[in-house]
Order: C-alpha cells, then sequence, then structure tokens
C-alpha cells in the first residue's frame, strides 16, 4: 500500500478535511472541554480544566459529574427519550407524506416535474423561523384553522392545538418534509421502469410490484430522506419553543435553558456530547446502507 | 412432433394442422398520428423459432411489447391460444419475455431472479429449488446462482435473463433483440445455444431482430417488416431465394437488380428485356407475366459466375472489373457493363494465389442460370 498521495491530490482531499477540523471538529473539542469543567461565577461561566502549580506541574481538574448528572436525573433522561420520539414519529410522519408525493412528481409527466419540484422548494424563500411564526397564527384557538372548523360546522368548541405536542408534530412535518422528498424523488426517478414490466412480465401484480421492486430499490432515499429529518428533528429549539407547551420535553429546549437561563455552560456542553454520541449512531447505519446501496447500482 | 425447420425450398411454407397458438388480426398500433404497427396479421403454431426481422423503427418491437401486454393494439386483437389477449394485463398472460436491457433485478441475487416469477404463483420451496436448480445449469451457469447482478459479465447477465424468462415454463417466450449486446462471437455461439434450447424445451419463441444473419440462422420463419408493415413472411431459405419485394431481396443478402420488362413469355420461360443490362435476359421462375409489365430482375451476386468456354450460361454479360473487396473467404467484385450499370458478383478464394487473378480492369464476361434468378414486380 502507497501512503503517499500525489501533492495535487493531497491538497484537494485536504480542503474537506481542514473544514471539518477546524468548523466541526475543533468547536466539538471546545464543547467537550467546557463538559468536562465546572460552572463558576466569571467571564467566561466555567472553571479552567489546567491550572499550573509551578515548578513546571500543571494540574487537570475533569469533573464528570455533568454526565453522571444526566445520566441520573430523570428530567435529562426524559427529555433525551421525548426527543427522540418526537424526532422517530415526525420523521416517519415526514416518509408516509413524502413518498406519495415524490412517486407522484417521479411519474408525472416531464414537463410537469420541475414545477413540482419548485412547489416543494418554494418555502424556503422564506425565512424558517417567519414560517414557524406563521404557524401560530393559523393553529391557535381563534386563529385560521379553528375559524375555518367552526365556520364549516365540524367542531363547535375552538381545539386546543397550539402549545400541544401535536402543534410540534405539525411543526417538524411542515418543517422537514422537503428534507424527504427531494431524495426520495432523486432515487426514484432513477428507477429503471422496464424493471416494473420485467416483474409484470413475471406474474407480479402492481401493488406487489411496489412492494417488490420499488420499495426495496428506494430504500436509499428512504434512509437518507428520514436521516435528513430525524437528526436535525432530535436537536431542534425553535420549534418546540415556539410551537410547544411548557410540558414539551425536549433536549434542544432544556439545552437553551441550561445555556442562557441557567448559565450552566459545563451541563448545557454535556448535553450537547451526548446528543452528538446519540446520533452519530444513526449515521453510521446510513453510511453502511449507503454503501450497501451502492454497491448494487 | 415433426421439426418446423423441415422444408422444401422451392414450395411455400405449409401452414401445421391446428389453430395457430399465436393469431395476431389485423393489429395496429398508433402513436399519435404515427402507426407504429400498421395493419399487421400474423400466424404462428406452436413449437415455431418465429423471427420479426427489420430495421430500428420498422415497429417489431411494438409488435412484441403486444404480445407481452405491455402496449394495448388501438385496432384489432391479439388472440393467444384462441384467448383474446386485449383485456388480459400483462401479469395475467401465458408469455414470458427476455428483455433487450435484461431488466434483472439489482437488489436480488441471480437464483432469486430466476425464483421471482415461480414466488409469484405461489410454487413451494422445495419445487422452487429444483426448478431454479435445472434452469440454472439449462444456461450452464451453476456456480453464479448467490452472485448479484452487477458482479456478472455482460454474457452471464444475458443468461440469467433467459434463465428467468424460462423459469416458469411458459408456452410462449418472446426475445427482445436477446443477443443484441453481446460481441460478435459470443452472439453467434448463443444463437446455436438458444436453437438448442428451443427445440428441446419445445417452447414457441418469438424472437425482434435487426440482424438478418441472426434470424436467419435461428429462426423457422422470420417475418419481414418495414413502416409497421409485414412485408414477407416465409422460412429462411425462401425469404432469401424467392424475395417478393426489392425491399425483401434488398435486406436479406445482397443482391443485383436489373430493371426491364416482360418482353415474352412462353410456359415456364420469362424473357425480359433490359435496358440497364443491355440484352434480353431468361428467367424459369415465377408467376406468368403479361408482356410489357414493368419488372425488376433480381440475381444474387453469388449465382453470377464467369462464362467459360465448355460452359456457355445463358444471360450473358460482358464488362470490367472496377472494384475488389477482399474478404478472406470470398471475393466481390464490381463489373461496369457497357451500359454503365454495375453488377456484382462473388468468387470464393479457393487458391491461395491463383495463377492469374483477376484484378483491375480486367475484362470479363459474366452469366447465370435462367432459374438462379428472381423477378420482381413493380
Amino acid at each position: 500500500m502507497r501512503w503517499r498521495l500525489p501533492r495535487g491530490r493531497s491538497l484537494i482531499i485536504g480542503v474537506p478535511w481542514l473544514w471539518l477540523g477546524l468548523f466541526f471538529l475543533l468547536p466539538f473539542l471546545f464543547v467537550l472541554k467546557i463538559s468536562l469543567a465546572e460552572p463558576a461565577l466569571a467571564q467566561p461561566p466555567y472553571t479552567e480544566l489546567f491550572s499550573a502549580l509551578g515548578d513546571g506541574l500543571v494540574s487537570v481538574t475533569l469533573n464528570f459529574g455533568n454526565y453522571l448528572l444526566l445520566l441520573d436525573d430523570p428530567l435529562y433522561r426524559a427529555a433525551l427519550f421525548g426527543s427522540l420520539k418526537i424526532a422517530a414519529i415526525s420523521t416517519l410522519i415526514c416518509l408516509l407524506l413524502g413518498y406519495p408525493m415524490a412517486y407522484a412528481i417521479a411519474r408525472s409527466p416531464g414537463h410537469w416535474r420541475l414545477p413540482l419540484l419548485m412547489l416543494v422548494i418554494l418555502p424556503f424563500w422564506t425565512s424558517f423561523l417567519i414560517r414557524v411564526y406563521a404557524w401560530i397564527g393559523i393553529l391557535k384557538g381563534n386563529g385560521l384553522l379553528n375559524n375555518l372548523l367552526l365556520w364549516s360546522g365540524l367542531i363547535d368548541q375552538p381545539l386546543e392545538i397550539l402549545h400541544t405536542p401535536i402543534a410540534v408534530y405539525i411543526g417538524i412535518v411542515y418543517s422537514y418534509l422537503p428534507f424527504v422528498v427531494l431524495p426520495l424523488y432523486a432515487t426514484l426517478i432513477r428507477l429503471d421502469l422496464t424493471l416494473l414490466e420485467a416483474a409484470a412480465d413475471l406474474g407480479c401484480p402492481p401493488w406487489k410490484q411496489f412492494l417488490q421492486i420499488t420499495l426495496p430499490l428506494s430504500l436509499p432515499g428512504l434512509i437518507a430522506g428520514g436521516m435528513l429529518v430525524f437528526i436535525p428533528a432530535v436537536g431542534e429549539f425553535v420549534i418546540p419553543d415556539l410551537l410547544g407547551g411548557p410540558n414539551t420535553l425536549m433536549i434542544g429546549k432544556l439545552m437553551w435553558t441550561e445555556f442562557f437561563s441557567n448559565k450552566d455552560w459545563p451541563l448545557a456542553s454535556s448535553l450537547a456530547a451526548v446528543l452528538l454520541v446519540v446520533l452519530i449512531v444513526p449515521f453510521v447505519a446510513m453510511r453502511h446502507f449507503e454503501q450497501k446501496a451502492g454497491e448494487e447500482t | 412432433m415433426p421439426s418446423t425447420r423441415q422444408f422444401t425450398p422451392d414450395s411455400a411454407w405449409q401452414a401445421p394442422e391446428g389453430e395457430p397458438i399465436i393469431r395476431i388480426d389485423q393489429v395496429s398500433k398508433r402513436f399519435g398520428d404515427f402507426y407504429a404497427v400498421d395493419d399487421v396479421s400474423l400466424q404462428i403454431h406452436a413449437g415455431e423459432f418465429f423471427s420479426l426481422l427489420g430495421p430500428s423503427g420498422c415497429g417489431k418491437t411494438t409488435l412484441l411489447r403486444m404480445l407481452a401486454g405491455f402496449e394495448i393494439p388501438s385496432e384489432g386483437r391479439i388472440l393467444i391460444d384462441g384467448q383474446d389477449m386485449t383485456a388480459v394485463p400483462p401479469y395475467e398472460r401465458p408469455v414470458n419475455m427476455m428483455f433487450q436491457s435484461y431488466a434483472l433485478f439489482p437488489h436480488m441475487n441471480v437464483a432469486d431472479n430466476i425464483a421471482f416469477g415461480l414466488k409469484q404463483e405461489g410454487m413451494a420451496k422445495s419445487e422452487r429449488q429444483s426448478r431454479v436448480a435445472e434452469m440454472l445449469s439449462l444456461v450452464q451457469i451453476e456456480k453464479l446462482a448467490t452472485r448479484k447482478p452487477h458482479q456478472l459479465s455482460g454474457g452471464q447477465r444475458q443468461r440469467v435473463a433467459l434463465a428467468r424468462a424460462l423459469a416458469k415454463h411458459p408456452k410462449i417466450l418472446l426475445l427482445d433483440e436477446p443477443l443484441g449486446a453481446l460481441d460478435k462471437k459470443l452472439r453467434e455461439q448463443t444463437q446455436f445455444e438458444l436453437v438448442n434450447i428451443q427445440e428441446r424445451l419445445g417452447i414457441t419463441f418469438i424472437v425482434v431482430t435487426h440482424d438478418q444473419e441472426e434470424a436467419m440462422t435461428m429462426s423457422s420463419r422470420i417475418a419481414l417488416m418495414r413502416d409497421g408493415r409485414v412485408e414477407q413472411v416465409d422460412p429462411p431459405r425462401r425469404l432469401y431465394e424467392y424475395p417478393n419485394s426489392r425491399y425483401a431481396a434488398d435486406f436479406i443478402g445482397s443482391v443485383n437488380l436489373l430493371e426491364g420488362f416482360v418482353l415474352a413469355q412462353e410456359e415456364d420461360r420469362v424473357t425480359i428485356r433490359s435496358e440497364e443490362a443491355g440484352t434480353d435476359l431468361e428467367v424459369t421462375h415465377g408467376q406468368p407475366l403479361i408482356p410489357g409489365t414493368p419488372v425488376t430482375l433480381a440475381v444474387r451476386p453469388e449465382k453470377v459466375r464467369l462464362q467459360t468456354t465448355e460452359n456457355r450460361l445463358p444471360n450473358a454479360l460482358s464488362g470490367v472489373i472496377k472494384e475488389i473487396a477482399y474478404l478472406g473467404d470470398v471475393s466481390i467484385y464490381h463489373v461496369e457493363l457497357p451500359t454503365g450499370k454495375r453488377v456484382q458478383f462473388t468468387q470464393s478464394n479457393i487458391q491461395a494465389l491463383a495463377e492469374q487473378p483477376l484484378t483491375w480492369e480486367d475484362s470479363v464476361e459474366l452469366g447465370w442460370q435462367a432459374n438462379s434468378c428472381g423477378v420482381l414486380e413493380r
């Protein structure tokens, strides 16, 4: 095996590595460092890990208390599992809604595809924050949705949606749906339709063709889309903060509280570190599937 | 079972007794204003190796896809085994198809690909496994059972596609350019293998191809197509020896065409006056023709021979050699007649170096037997 790459190639490969090192690894090391400190009334509000004792001696103080607290305190465990649950359910709903959308776009006549894809992407032209705020106007007690339902006579009491978990689900599903539709569309449009003809020819009716050919072959898109929703949804802060109620426990919200309200930077940092580890597991799984799928095409 | 490949070259093909397995009845297929298939009627009998031959865009693939059920005829109907197929979806038809692109399922290994059709009909697992094993050995790929399609060569994929299409033991197998993606050597070898498999299983094969050599080698009968229509349906030898149109004569092999008109008609002998040839020509084959009818005389280059002193051939022409193409086994000579018309003739290169080989600008005398040429009505 040769260890030395040609100079030009190592330069090109070096750029993304440098980028990741500077803007991902280094900040994470800071976070890791803070998470091992103790909160203090100082600027910045945590203790230093290293202190010089003189005579060239350096003392290192590592505080694993934050991590022990996270494992021990039911509040944080509940927040973590709450986040994972909300993210998982939202991802599932996104996939269930996004799959038929992507399928319909991929199967529509060629000149319709671009306009339809534009409609999926169009919401991105408005700020994410404004779109989430708009949902408050829709979901609140005398908001658009309730007024419409009252007017149509379907209900006679306004529904309480805002500041409930349902509002959080609506917000996450609405915000992340395009991230499912686009990768699914990309895999479905590449699907060779003669495979479906071959299946039909061998006696496979349309619904079985979907289950046995289309669905397994769009698995890479399903996984990519699912991860694109799941990973950011776990750490989501804005949506639960604006649409959720006081008892919507999500780790992103908790982190914000620890950081800004309680000024406990080390605890907030340890939350961030734990979240990263929790999210790396599905990410590695996705890479594994992608590689397997890559071999097949 | 009498082989469908037995035929007497000079007489027309005799349909076997009984109902044809496929009856294509005045079928047309329109795409917008364009007729991809235009009023085609064909009857194909059980056990035939039937080829749909023609250039690309002649409608042969559309016709095959209508048999499979992927396209619905705009007019006419298709009967398979006496049953009208119009309302029958592809997954309920008693035919299987081998696709030009093979269309192997990329997420299944070879054995699962072959078992796919058997699974659909709910065959028991043990029976399925033995059928898959049978198919693998039929196409000689026993060792590849657990490979995925992307791990196979082009020739191996072709075999998997064939095995998959044959696995359900269909009565009729449709093959869309089955050898199109193979290189020449492999293609020639596989042609005979396909014929052997077809004869062994007794399945009716319907093959779409644009390659006349392939069609000639494998088929019991060929339907020559052009612009959505069927020009001629005949066994290969009859199609070659007695084409019934200039198109057919020209598409299969090469041919010399000489324009003229009927001068006289006696019993079995027609005399044709051809200005292009600059002489009168005699033909002993063909239907009676009324004198004065404009006709084209067709003669294959290998039937044109050099005149020798001891054996004078009728239809004598003289000219000068203008072009020579050396093909190894044979040479093709282009001879210019005094009228300016060029006639091709071929000679086999039996001796490595003839003492006096023909060369450019040599004057030659040519001729051919009155029964080795044909008359095409214009």
